[in-house]
């Protein structure tokens, strides 16, 4: 195994389902993907977050074979992706960031056409495909069409679609994506019970939540590179600790004390974000002497690690 | 070009010509109707309305109706017209506003086997077309047969060129509106001046050199021919130029589309 999985790995010696080894991809002037190396091992949920812009979904491209690498080496299931593109995708299942489900079929001939793709038989993509209306909870809309579908719906249409050819390793960019709550909820739960089936996922997201959640490891990705790799509690503590404390409108006292405490903190101006081990003793100190708009201690979050290491700046 | 290596084209092509059939078959009676009606509106209003003024036209040296020298052009025309425009503005659709492309990549499916089965497709599409007007042509007693069943395989391969054209202009436009060039550049001009409503000798010297290179001039002398009841050596050039065609622009149409969608 590779010195950089050693850290994380001693307890999954398996060989990778995705094996990425300086992995670049540029288009044009545009370095999208800037010499990355990872690896996904099978059984886990990985997760690659990153603002827009940050290389994601051109890496998932180059995973599912749509872009050639421009330098460095992919395998999936150990096979090297350029030249064995058709035998890789046959065991693999793709949801699009985009909604491609087809407008011009039902819900069900969508999935009995889709598993036509991979050449299953007429009978079994009939019954592949009604397990998986049951299974996402869309037996009763098989007839309708795809523009009849709320968005939720349509989500789980596709991960029904993605998951027709029985995949060894499902890839989901960005699946939860405009979707409100209770939809979030339920694609969560059906994630959840694939992962404890044993299936590999790789998962690109910019919801922080969904990550902690679902994902065993994941990487931070910016302008192409990674940032840092780990699974997500053990990014929390080493990057920003354990607790957080917010102050609104914090006045130069309290600046003049951190400062002085040398603490991790971060100054926006209305708001001061203090980042601490134990914030118990401290946010009793704080809102004793210092609050005096309002000031808050809750858990340091993924976002919280997110918006240290990519910053606050908007990318547009 | 390594896209057209045989790797990456098998006979999987099909299960996409089947998606596309499966569409077909929810709205046959609508895609049914133009040629049924087609033919019967222009031998009416052509055939019925301007041979009064036209008379007789002068074809390969013997005098025939004007009717009879236009229906062979209408199904050239329809040749033409179903598969360009099913290999354009619909393949466009299904893979611009659709994604219908994107997702097909995701399973084994080739690029090549996507392109191949959209054209095989629009082909199809001019066969079926083809086979209804040729029927409905065929009641007004304007095709010589057996021969005349020849048009239905030179739809194929009429489909496939025209089709394939037509893929080129659909990887390469930028939106769906860009299409009105070829269409106003391209194919109306075709539609009139290819001998179509009048024998080309009718143009002046130069057009009848640049009418001479369009696919359709040839189109409609096969078919014209094949009305006819000709079978002969006559035929051959045109049928070369399908051909060709065909091993040109279906390879650069896959080659186009590559450039436009591999990334």
């Amino acid at each position: 195994m590779k010195v950089a999985q050693e850290n994380h790995h001693e307890e999954m010696p398996l060989s990778p389902v995705i094996e990425a080894k300086n992995l670049t991809k540029i288009f044009g002037d545009l370095t999208a993907v800037d010499n990355i190396s990872f690896n996904v091992y099978p059984g886990e949920c990985f997760g690659m977050l990153g603002p827009n812009g940050a290389g994601k979904t051109s890496t998932i491209r180059m995973i599912y074979g749509l872009s050639p690498i421009t330098r460095g080496a992919l395998a999936v299931f150990g096979l090297d992706i350029a030249q064995n593109t058709r035998a890789i995708k046959s065991r693999l299942g793709v949801c699009h960031q985009d909604n491609n489900l087809d407008p011009d079929l039902t819900v069900k001939q969508n999935l009995e056409v889709f598993s036509r793709y991979f050449n299953m038989s007429p009978a079994a993509a009939r019954v592949q495909a009604e397990s998986l209306l049951r299974f996402m909870a869309l037996e009763h809309r098989k007839d309708a069409r795809i523009t009849e579908l709320s968005g939720g719906m349509m989500r789980r249409l596709v991960l029904a679609r993605a998951l027709l050819n029985t995949p060894e390793l499902l890839i989901l960019d960005e699946p939860t994506t405009g979707l409100d709550p209770q939809s979030r909820h339920q694609v969560w739960e059906r994630l959840g019970e694939l992962k404890a089936k044993g299936l590999s996922i790789l998962i690109s997201t910019h919801n922080m939540d969904e990550a902690s959640r679902l994902c065993d490891r994941l990487i931070i990705m910016d302008h192409g590179g990674i940032l840092v790799e780990g699974k997500p509690l053990e990014l929390i503590n080493q990057h920003v600790g354990h607790d957080i404390i917010e102050v609104l409108e914090p006045n130069q006292a309290l600046r003049a004390f951190v400062r002085a405490r040398n603490m991790e903190y971060e100054d926006l101006g209305h708001r001061l974000i203090i980042s601490t081990g134990d914030g118990n003793a401290l946010f009793r100190e704080i809102s004793n002497e210092y609050c005096k708009e309002g000031c808050i201690m809750r858990m340091a979050t993924l976002e919280d690690v997110f918006l240290k290491l990519t910053g606050r700046e908007l990318r547009e | 070009m390594r896209n057209i290596l045989p790797l990456h084209l098998s006979m999987r092509f099909l299960r996409v010509w089947e998606r596309n059939l499966l569409v077909y078959r929810q709205n046959w009676k609508i895609s049914f109707v133009p040629p049924l009606l087609e033919p019967f509106f222009y031998l009416v209003a052509f055939g019925v309305g301007l041979s009064a003024l036209v008379g007789n036209i002068n074809y390969d040296g013997s005098e025939i109706s004007y009717m009879l020298f236009i229906a062979p052009a209408l199904l050239a025309i329809n040749i033409m017209n179903n598969a360009f425009f099913e290999n354009t503005y619909a393949s466009f659709v299904r893979m611009y506003y659709q994604k219908t492309f994107d997702a097909m990549m995701a399973t084994p499916l080739t690029l090549e086997e996507i392109i191949t089965g959209e054209i095989v497709w629009g082909a199809t599409k001019s066969v079926i077309a083809t086979s209804i007007m040729l029927a409905v042509i065929s009641l007004f007693g304007l095709i010589r047969y057996p021969e005349g069943l020849l048009i239905i395989p030179l739809s194929v391969i009429g489909g496939i060129a025209f089709g394939s054209i037509g893929m080129i202009f659909t990887a390469i436009v930028a939106n769906i509106e860009l299409f009105n060039l070829p269409v106003f550049l391209f194919i109306t001009p075709m539609f009139l001046f290819s001998g179509t409503f009048f024998p080309i000798e009718n143009l002046p010297g130069w057009a009848q050199y640049i009418a001479m290179l369009l696919p359709l001039t040839h189109m409609v002398n096969l078919t014209r021919s094949l009305s006819l009841g000709i079978v002969d050596m006559s035929l051959l050039p045109g049928f070369c130029y399908f051909v060709i065609s065909c091993i040109v622009f279906f390879p650069l149409a896959i080659h186009k589309m590559h450039q436009r969608l591999i990334k």
